[in-house]
């Protein structure tokens, strides 16, 4: 979708994380990305190298840790975990699922030197 | 050689986005005022869906100020449309952006000087996709979606229909010319939202505005009777 503004997103918050003296360089970014977060890893991963240019971040590893989609199932009314937006419920066959988390778009911590 | 270490973050991808848009929730319960933030594919008749909306709500007896920001990435003229009804619009021209930010929609709120107890409306840019994720404040989303678009729309762009607590369907009027199931439409939004409320409206001929204008009311009545509870 709009993996340029993500990637913008990102750079705020690492190079607020970064600012301060005894960081020199970045070296690895973790994030977390849910299966139901709408975000496109090989377009991050392009706009990533763009983006943290003139950074400290620059050249920095780009990790994407998959968090599962889940979803409330409203014909067995069980949480379930499914691998993509439209699968049908695993437990029941049910199509009417509600993603309860999946949506998450976290960056969980970074490497510096 | 200095040794590499490792500093915990824990912050969401649009964190400052957050921020900006809990910013303006705070501004529209000081004012108790509500905002939807109407998002959909670009034609499915938004502003005139709008422009008949704030028509028919200016021509109830108990009319309380409305007010709307109109993002587009180029023009004014839905601002220009919706200035025609005589109500207060700002345009946002969001240029390459694909979406409103909650910093735009503050800078907006701004300008348009919100009178307190507004129903405030924000049409967000068309486009089923990048919207969704951005919170800009509102109380509700709310997606159009026309009968010419297709039943599967709500299937091919599911995340938008989850986002929303209501859907409208537009253009009912065309139905019968486009051989379209609305009931499929309707089976199809609660398939990716088993608790979408669904609408059908024309705004050509004014079906359901009553229904859609009542649903407004309900839900700006009920987050003042949640604020004063508070």
């Amino acid at each position: 979708m709009h993996e340029m503004a993500l990637c913008e997103g990102i750079r705020r918050v690492v190079d607020q994380a970064a600012n301060r003296p005894d960081v020199t360089r970045v070296t690895r970014v973790r994030l977390e990305i849910g299966q139901f977060a709408g975000v496109e890893k090989a377009a991050l991963s392009f706009a990533w190298e763009v983006v943290m240019r003139g950074s400290k971040a620059e050249g920095a590893d780009l990790v994407m840790i998959d968090l599962p989609g889940k979803a409330l199932c409203y014909d067995c009314m069980e949480e379930v975990e499914i691998p993509e937006r439209l699968s049908p419920c695993p437990r029941c066959g049910g199509g009417k699922l509600l993603p309860q988390g999946g949506d998450e778009m976290q960056i969980k911590d970074m490497e510096v030197l | 050689m200095s040794q590499e270490r490792l500093i915990e973050i824990e912050t969401g991808i649009l964190s400052q986005n957050d921020a900006h848009a809990a910013r303006n929730r705070a501004r529209l319960a000081e004012l108790g005022a509500y905002a939807v933030n109407l998002v959909s594919s670009p034609g499915s008749g938004k502003t005139t869906l709008l422009c008949a909306t704030i028509r028919a709500m200016q021509a109830a007896p108990n009319a309380g100020p409305v007010a709307v920001i109109e993002g587009d990435q180029q023009t004014t003229n839905d601002a220009d449309r919706i200035r025609a009804t005589g109500a207060p619009a700002v345009q946002v021209n969001t240029g390459k952006g694909c979406h409103l930010d909650g910093h735009m929609v503050g800078h907006a709120m701004e300008h348009l000087g919100l009178a307190p107890d507004s129903t405030l409306f924000i049409e967000n840019v068309g486009n089923l996709v990048c919207p969704a994720a951005f919170d800009l404040g509102e109380d509700a989303k709310v997606a159009i979606l026309s009968v010419t678009e297709g039943e599967d729309k709500p299937l091919k762009y599911p995340d938008m229909f989850t986002a929303s607590r209501l859907a409208l369907l537009n253009k009912t009027d065309l139905a019968p010319h486009c051989d379209v199931d609305l009931d499929l439409y309707e089976a199809n939004l609660r398939r990716v939202n088993p608790v979408i409320e669904v609408i059908r409206v024309s705004a050509r001929t004014g079906e359901g505005l009553d229904r859609w204008i009542a649903w407004l009311r309900g839900e700006a009545a009920a987050k003042r009777i949640r604020m004063a509870a508070e």
